[in-house]
């Protein structure tokens, strides 16, 4: 791939993310009102986060027995509530592991 | 109530210290798959300078590696970003006054989730000294992270780097499971959301849309069908 594609690739990414944030700072001086617009963007960061986490996690470790524990273990620390960066750590801990173990039996 | 005193930089820095560890963990794992999906370590580098968010740019970089349109890219940054916009807006409501037009066109670069969180939940108005504090320490672990998890992209054993693949989902999990447990409509969103990316993921025909479009058409979908089945109770966008 060449630089200039790159560049406005990541141009596009920042110019669009940059003006999503900035513009309601700059233009809106009011609360949004509506109850569906407030609940829509409400969900919309699960539903992306849910979307682009499965099926894909179970290929983001090399082998899919890997991934699948990986998965499991970061299932199992999220809903003791540990913190973002203990069930990213465990999730690849418990991933890398498996892949050790997994070709033994 | 007392007069408070104004938030200073140091404390803007103290409360940043939890996000920024948090992002550099988070950040070396997308820099190891940025440069698995083929991305150099300067571009996944000046992609966490200039982005800042890890959903876009995981999304940006599948899109990158599978050499999407540009539209496409605008469009999945667009619905996946949105999120933003109301955190801007209800920022607004928090900042004290010496925030002018110049000072709202440079902070709103660097509003994340948990910075967003942070400045949400402190009392009283926030100052650009605090707001300064509480930005520049996870901006520059976010790419320091995706620096060193690039570079070590380079040179890590391929286990290694498989097994750390994991840490950016590992994140994302950890930010859909609490509320999910507490909260009917996050389930029901996410259950959905889930379903319709297997849906793509699997089905022939359906296996050929590509992965920024899967992302927004899931996303818009799950999030219509939770305002419209579970509408928020007020007060409810602040707590999450």
């Amino acid at each position: 791939m060449n630089t200039t594609t790159l560049l406005l690739y990541i141009g596009v990414m920042a110019g669009v993310t940059y003006l999503i944030r900035m513009l309601p700072m700059l233009v809106f001086r009011k609360k949004i009102k509506s109850r569906f617009v407030k609940s829509f963007l409400f969900y919309v960061p699960y539903a992306v986060l849910g979307a682009m986490t499965i099926p894909a996690v179970f290929s983001a470790a090399g082998s899919m027995g890997a991934s699948l524990t990986g998965f499991v273990i970061a299932v199992v620390a999220a809903l003791l509530n540990g913190s973002l960066t203990v069930v990213a750590l465990l999730a690849s801990f418990a991933a890398y592991i498996a892949s050790w173990l997994i070709p033994l039996f | 109530m007392n007069e408070q005193k104004d938030l200073s930089f140091a404390e803007g820095l103290k409360d940043a210290v939890p996000i920024a560890l948090g992002y550099l963990s988070v950040s070396f794992g997308f820099g190891i798959m940025a440069v698995q999906a083929g991305i150099p370590l300067w571009a996944a580098v000046l992609i966490s300078l200039s982005n800042v968010t890890s959903a876009g740019q995981v999304a940006g970089v599948t899109i990158i590696s599978a050499a999407g349109g540009y539209f496409e890219m605008a469009l999945t940054q667009f619905i996946i970003n949105l999120r933003y916009s109301l955190m801007s807006l209800s920022l607004t409501q928090k900042l004290d006054k010496t925030f002018k037009t110049p000072a709202r066109l440079g902070f709103s670069f660097c509003i994340t989730d948990e910075i967003f969180a942070v400045s949400s939940g402190k009392g009283g108005h926030i100052t650009k000294k605090y707001l300064s504090g509480l930005m520049a320490l996870p901006y520059f672990t976010w790419s320091l992270g995706t620096f060193l998890g690039a570079f070590a992209g380079e040179i890590l054993p391929e286990a290694v780097k498989n097994a750390l693949g994991m840490a950016i989902y590992g994140m994302f999990i950890a930010i859909i499971v609490p509320p999910l447990k507490k909260n009917k409509g996050v389930a029901a969103v996410v259950i959905t959301s889930v379903a319709l990316s297997c849906l793509f993921a699997y089905v022939p025909f359906l296996k050929n849309v590509s992965g920024g479009f899967v992302i927004i058409i899931c996303g818009i979908i799950a999030s219509l069908a939770g305002a419209l089945l579970f509408p928020i109770k007020e007060k409810e966008d602040e707590e999450t």
